[in-house]
C-alpha cells in the first residue's frame, strides 16, 4: 500500500515538476525563440545541445551534471563564488538538473509553434506601431499558445518521468531529492513488490491521462 | 506641384524635390545574390504613387525598404519632412517608429483576434494627439460594419483585405504603402475592393505608394508610375507621360493606352451623351450618372485612335482632336505607333505604316485624332 | 527510459542467440561492486579452462527481478549473501552450489587527503557537510554504513546531512566529486594493489559491522552446464582467491 514516505515522494515529485516547468518555459521560450529565429551559424550546435537529452542516457547526463556542479566543476565554482553553495542534494540542484533535461520537450513544440508563425504577422505588427516585445506578447504568444500548452504538458510529464538524472544529483533525501521514480525503484531494490506495484500503477496511469489529454487535444484543433 | 515637376531618372536623380516638405524622397541600394535594388527618387507627398514592374523587377523589396521592413546598407529616406533614414549619419527608424501604413499581399489579419481588435491593434498603439482618421471612418469609408466582431477566418478574401486596409487606415499614417493588394483576390472581389481604393485617393489625403504589375489597376488608381526592371527605376512620373513614352515597355503592348484625367462638362439627356472636358477640349462619353464637374479618368486605347489630316465631318467618330505628332516608334514591320500631343496631353495612336507613309506623318505634323473608344476608369 | 528498454531487448536476444551458438559460454551476472576483479577472473578463467565467461554488471536487486522473470543467466554473483538464499528458497538454482565468494570491507573515504583521519574522528567532529552511504534499503554496503554510525551513536545527529547512493559505484561518484566530501564505500574501489589510490581514509573495523558477504550461486539455468560449474569451482581457485583480495575483499 502507499505509504507517508511514498506520499512525501508524490508531494516533492509534482512540486518538482511544477518549478521545473516553470523554470522550462521561463528558460524554454527565449531559446525557442532565438532557434525559430536565427540565421546564426551556431543555430544548429544550439540545437543539437538542446536535443543532447533526448539520446543522452540520463545517467550520463547525471554523471555530467553531477561533476560540473560539484565544487571541483565550473557551475559548482561559479555557484559557490555566488554564496550558493553547491546544487547537488538540493531541490534546487534537481530543478537545474530537471531543468536541462527536459529541455528539448519544452523548445521544441515551442519552436515548431515559433516558426509555423512566421515572419509575416511580426512585420504586421511592426507595421502597426508594435516594437518586438510588444509584439511577442500580443501576437507570438497568443498565436503560440497550442505550442505553449503542449510544451508544457511534456515537460511536465517528462519532469514526473525522470529518475536517471535525480538519482545521480538527488542524493536520494526524503522530503528533499526522493521522487516517485527514485521511490519505485528503491522498492524494486528492495524487493517490495507490492509496494512498487502500487506506485507504477499510478504513474502509468498518470503518463496515459497525460498523453490522452495531449493527443485528443491535438485531434481537437485538426478538426 | 507633382504633375509640373519634370520627373524621368534624370530629373530625379537630380533631386528636384529635395527641399520640399511634402515630398518623399527616397533612396536605396541593397542587394543579395542574383538581385540589386538601387534607385534614387523623389516623389511627389500625395496621391498614388504606383511601382509598376515584372515580378523580380525590385517593387516589393522598394516598398519594404521605404517600410523599413528591409534595411538598405545604402540607404536615404525623407517623408513630408520625417527623416526615416539616413545611413551616412546611421539613422534607421524601426518600423514600428514609423507613422506608415502598410496592406499586405494576402491580408494577414491576426487570427487570434477579431475584426474589431484587429482594427484597434495599430489604432490604440497610435497616441491620442496623432490619431487623425477616427476609426468609424476607416470602417465606413471600406464598408466593413457588419464583419466587426467576425474572426479573420470567418472572412472571404476580398472583406479581410478591406479589414487589412480600414486597419492600416486607423493608424492615421502619414504614408499608405499597399504591395499588391488586390493580387491575390478573383476579378470579382477586385471589382468589390477598387471602389474603395478610389475613395480613399478621393477622401484622405495620404500619399499611397501602390505596387503592381496590372496595368489596369495602374491606369486606375494611378498618379503617379515608378516603373521598375532589374532593381533599377527606368521611368518615374505622372501616369499620362509614363504610359505614353515610346522608349518604355508599356507603349508596344497590344493593349497599349493613355489615361486622360477630365471632368464632367454637360450630359447630353437627348442622346444618353456625357461630355468630358480636359485641357480645354471635349470627350464625349456613353451617358455617366455624375454630378457635373466631378473629376474622372478616362482610358484611351492605341488601337483605337486613327488618324487624319483633316477634320472630318462625315464620320461616325464622335470624338476628333487636334493634336501634333510628337515621335513615331516603326519597331514593328507593319505598324507604326505614334505619340501625340493634345494640347499638352499625351494622346497613342497605332496606325499601320503603309497609312504613316500616305498621310506623311513626321513629327511636328498638325492632324486630327480620331478617338474611337473613351473607357471611363473612375 | 525507453532507450534502455530497448537496449535491453538488443542485448536479450543477443545473449540468446550466443547462447545457442557456443555451448562453453556461462553467462554471469556480477554485482556492480565486483566488476574489476571479476573482469581480470574472466580473463584468467578463459585462458586456464577455454570457457568464456558472459558478463553482466548491475544491481543485485534488479538481477533478482531478471532471473525471477527468466533471465538466461546461469551464474550469479551477488552484492550480499540475502539475495542468492532468497532464490535458494525459491528453488531458482542449483541445490547446494551456493557459497561466498568475497567478504566486502567498508571504508570511510574522502577524495581529498587529511579530511579523513586514521581513527575516523571526523565522524564525530562532524565539520562536513555531506556525508554519503549506499541506500541501506538496498545495498548491503549501505546496512553495514548505518551499522557502525549507529553502533558509534552518530546515527541521529548525521541523519541529516546523509545523501544517499542507488548502489555502492553511486556513492563512489558522490564522494569522488567532492559532492560529499566523505562517504562509507568499499574499500575495493579505493585501493589499487593493496594501496590506497588517492584522499584519505579509515578503513572501519570489522567489529562495528556485520560482515558483508556476497555469496555467489549456480543458477537453475546452469544445471547442466560444465562450463558454470567450471566457473564456480574457479572463483575458489588460488588464482581467483588472490586476485579477490588484491582489490581489497575479504575471504
Amino acid at each position: 500500500m502507499i505509504t507517508a514516505a511514498d506520499l512525501a515522494a508524490i508531494r516533492l515529485t509534482l512540486e518538482l515538476a511544477a518549478v521545473t516547468t516553470a523554470a522550462l518555459l521561463v528558460v524554454g521560450t527565449p531559446v525557442a525563440w532565438w532557434l525559430a529565429r536565427t540565421r546564426s551559424a551556431w543555430k544548429g550546435v544550439v540545437g543539437a545541445v538542446v536535443a543532447l537529452p533526448l539520446v543522452l542516457p540520463p545517467t550520463v547526463i547525471g554523471f555530467y551534471l553531477l561533476v560540473a556542479l560539484g565544487p571541483h566543476g565550473p557551475v559548482g565554482q561559479l555557484t559557490q563564488a555566488l554564496g550558493l553553495g553547491l546544487l547537488p542534494f538540493t531541490f534546487a540542484g534537481l530543478v537545474v538538473g530537471s531543468v536541462f533535461y527536459s529541455l528539448p520537450f519544452v523548445v521544441q513544440p515551442l519552436q515548431n509553434a515559433f516558426e509555423a508563425i512566421g515572419e509575416r504577422p511580426l512585420e504586421v505588427a511592426a507595421t502597426l506601431r508594435a516594437g518586438a516585445i510588444d509584439t511577442f506578447f500580443s501576437v507570438v504568444l497568443p498565436l503560440a499558445r497550442p505550442g505553449f500548452v503542449t510544451a508544457t504538458i511534456l515537460g511536465f510529464a517528462h519532469t514526473v518521468g525522470e529518475f536517471g538524472v535525480v538519482l545521480m544529483i538527488g542524493g536520494n533525501i526524503p522530503d528533499k531529492t526522493r521522487v516517485v521514480s527514485v521511490q519505485i525503484y528503491d522498492h524494486v531494490e528492495a524487493l517490495e513488490y507490492a509496494e512498487a506495484h502500487w506506485l507504477s500503477a499510478g504513474m502509468l496511469v498518470f503518463s496515459f491521462v497525460v498523453l490522452l489529454a495531449l493527443y485528443g487535444r491535438k485531434k481537437e484543433m485538426v478538426r | 506641384m507633382s504633375g509640373a515637376a519634370p520627373f524621368g531618372p534624370g530629373a530625379a536623380r537630380t533631386g528636384a524635390m529635395a527641399g520640399d516638405e511634402a515630398a518623399i524622397r527616397a533612396r536605396f541600394g541593397l542587394g543579395w545574390p542574383g538581385f540589386r535594388l538601387d534607385v534614387d527618387l523623389a516623389l511627389p507627398g500625395r496621391g498614388v504613387i504606383a511601382l509598376f514592374g515584372h515580378s523580380g523587377s525590385g517593387k516589393t523589396t522598394l516598398l519594404r525598404c521605404l517600410a523599413g521592413l528591409e534595411r538598405a546598407a545604402d540607404g536615404y529616406l525623407a517623408v513630408r519632412g520625417e527623416l526615416w533614414q539616413d545611413e551616412a549619419q546611421r539613422l534607421f527608424v524601426p518600423t514600428h517608429r514609423r507613422p506608415l501604413g502598410y496592406v499586405f499581399q494576402e491580408a494577414s489579419l491576426f487570427a487570434h483576434l477579431t475584426v474589431r481588435r484587429n482594427l484597434e491593434f495599430g489604432l490604440k498603439r497610435v497616441p491620442a494627439a496623432s490619431r487623425r482618421i477616427p476609426l468609424d471612418q476607416a470602417i465606413a469609408l471600406l464598408g466593413i460594419e457588419p464583419l466587426l466582431d467576425r474572426m479573420p477566418g470567418r472572412l472571404s478574401g476580398g472583406e479581410r483585405q478591406r479589414v487589412a486596409i480600414a486597419r492600416a487606415l486607423a493608424t492615421s499614417p502619414r504614408l499608405l504603402l499597399m504591395d499588391e493588394p488586390l493580387a491575390a483576390l478573383d476579378v470579382k472581389r477586385k471589382q468589390e475592393i477598387l471602389p474603395y481604393l478610389e475613395r480613399l485617393h478621393a477622401e484622405l489625403d495620404i500619399p499611397v505608394v501602390y505596387v503592381s504589375h496590372a496595368p489596369e489597376e495602374v491606369a486606375r488608381l494611378a498618379d503617379h508610375v515608378v516603373l521598375l526592371a532589374d532593381g533599377r527605376a527606368l521611368a518615374v512620373g505622372p501616369i499620362g507621360e509614363v504610359m505614353a513614352r515610346l522608349d518604355l515597355p508599356f507603349a508596344h503592348d497590344e493593349d497599349a493606352f493613355v489615361v486622360i484625367d477630365a471632368r464632367v462638362a454637360a450630359h447630353d439627356e437627348a442622346y444618353a451623351l456625357t461630355r468630358l472636358e480636359f485641357a480645354g477640349l471635349p470627350l464625349w462619353i456613353t451617358g455617366l450618372d455624375m454630378p457635373l464637374a466631378s473629376r474622372v479618368r478616362a482610358r484611351v486605347l492605341a488601337r483605337d485612335v486613327s488618324l487624319a489630316l483633316t477634320e472630318r465631318h462625315d464620320s461616325s467618330i464622335l470624338n476628333v482632336l487636334p493634336a501634333r505628332v510628337v515621335s513615331l516608334d516603326e519597331a514593328d514591320p507593319g505598324r507604326t505607333l505614334v505619340r501625340l500631343d493634345v494640347a499638352g496631353t499625351a494622346l497613342l495612336a497605332r496606325i499601320t505604316r503603309r497609312s504613316a507613309a500616305q498621310l506623311g506623318i513626321v513629327p511636328g505634323r498638325d492632324v486630327y485624332a480620331q478617338v474611337k473608344g473613351v473607357a471611363l476608369l473612375r | 527510459m525507453k532507450f534502455r528498454f530497448v537496449r535491453l531487448l538488443v542485448a536479450a536476444s543477443c545473449i540468446a542467440s550466443a547462447v545457442a551458438a557456443h555451448a562453453a559460454e556461462v553467462q554471469v551476472a556480477v554485482a556492480a561492486n565486483f566488476t574489476a576483479p571479476m573482469q581480470k577472473i574472466a580473463a584468467e578463467f578463459e585462458r586456464d579452462t577455454g570457457h568464456t565467461a558472459l558478463l553482466a554488471f548491475g544491481a543485485t536487486g534488479k538481477f533478482y527481478a531478471q532471473i525471477k522473470n527468466g533471465a538466461p543467466f546461469e551464474v550469479f554473483l551477488a552484492a550480499d549473501d540475502k539475495t542468492p538464499a532468497r532464490l535458494d528458497e525459491e528453488g531458482a538454482t542449483v541445490p547446494g552450489s551456493r557459497f561466498t565468494y568475497a567478504i566486502g570491507r567498508l571504508v570511510l573515504w574522502s577524495a581529498q587527503p587529511g579530511v579523513v583521519d586514521d581513527q575516523g574522528e571526523v565522524l564525530g567532529r562532524g565539520d562536513f557537510r555531506h556525508l554519503a552511504v549506499a541506500n541501506p534499503k538496498t545495498a548491503p554496503y549501505g546496512v553495514a554504513a548505518m551499522e557502525v554510525l549507529r553502533r558509534l551513536s552518530l546515527a541521529d545527529g548525521i541523519a541529516a546531512r546523509l545523501v544517499t547512493g542507488e548502489n555502492i559505484s553511486q556513492t563512489y561518484q558522490f564522494v569522488a566529486t567532492g559532492n560529499a566530501e566523505l562517504g562509507f564505500v568499499a574499500l575495493s574501489q579505493v585501493m589499487v594493489d593493496g594501496k590506497l589510490s588517492g584522499g584519505s581514509a579509515w578503513q572501519v573495523p570489522a567489529g562495528l559491522y556485520d560482515p558483508i558477504r556476497q555469496d555467489a550461486v549456480i543458477l537453475a539455468a546452469g544445471r547442466d552446464k560444465p562450463a558454470a560449474r567450471a566457473l564456480a569451482d574457479y572463483l575458489r581457485g588460488d588464482k581467483a582467491v588472490a586476485i579477490i583480495k588484491s582489490y581489497g575483499y575479504g575471504l
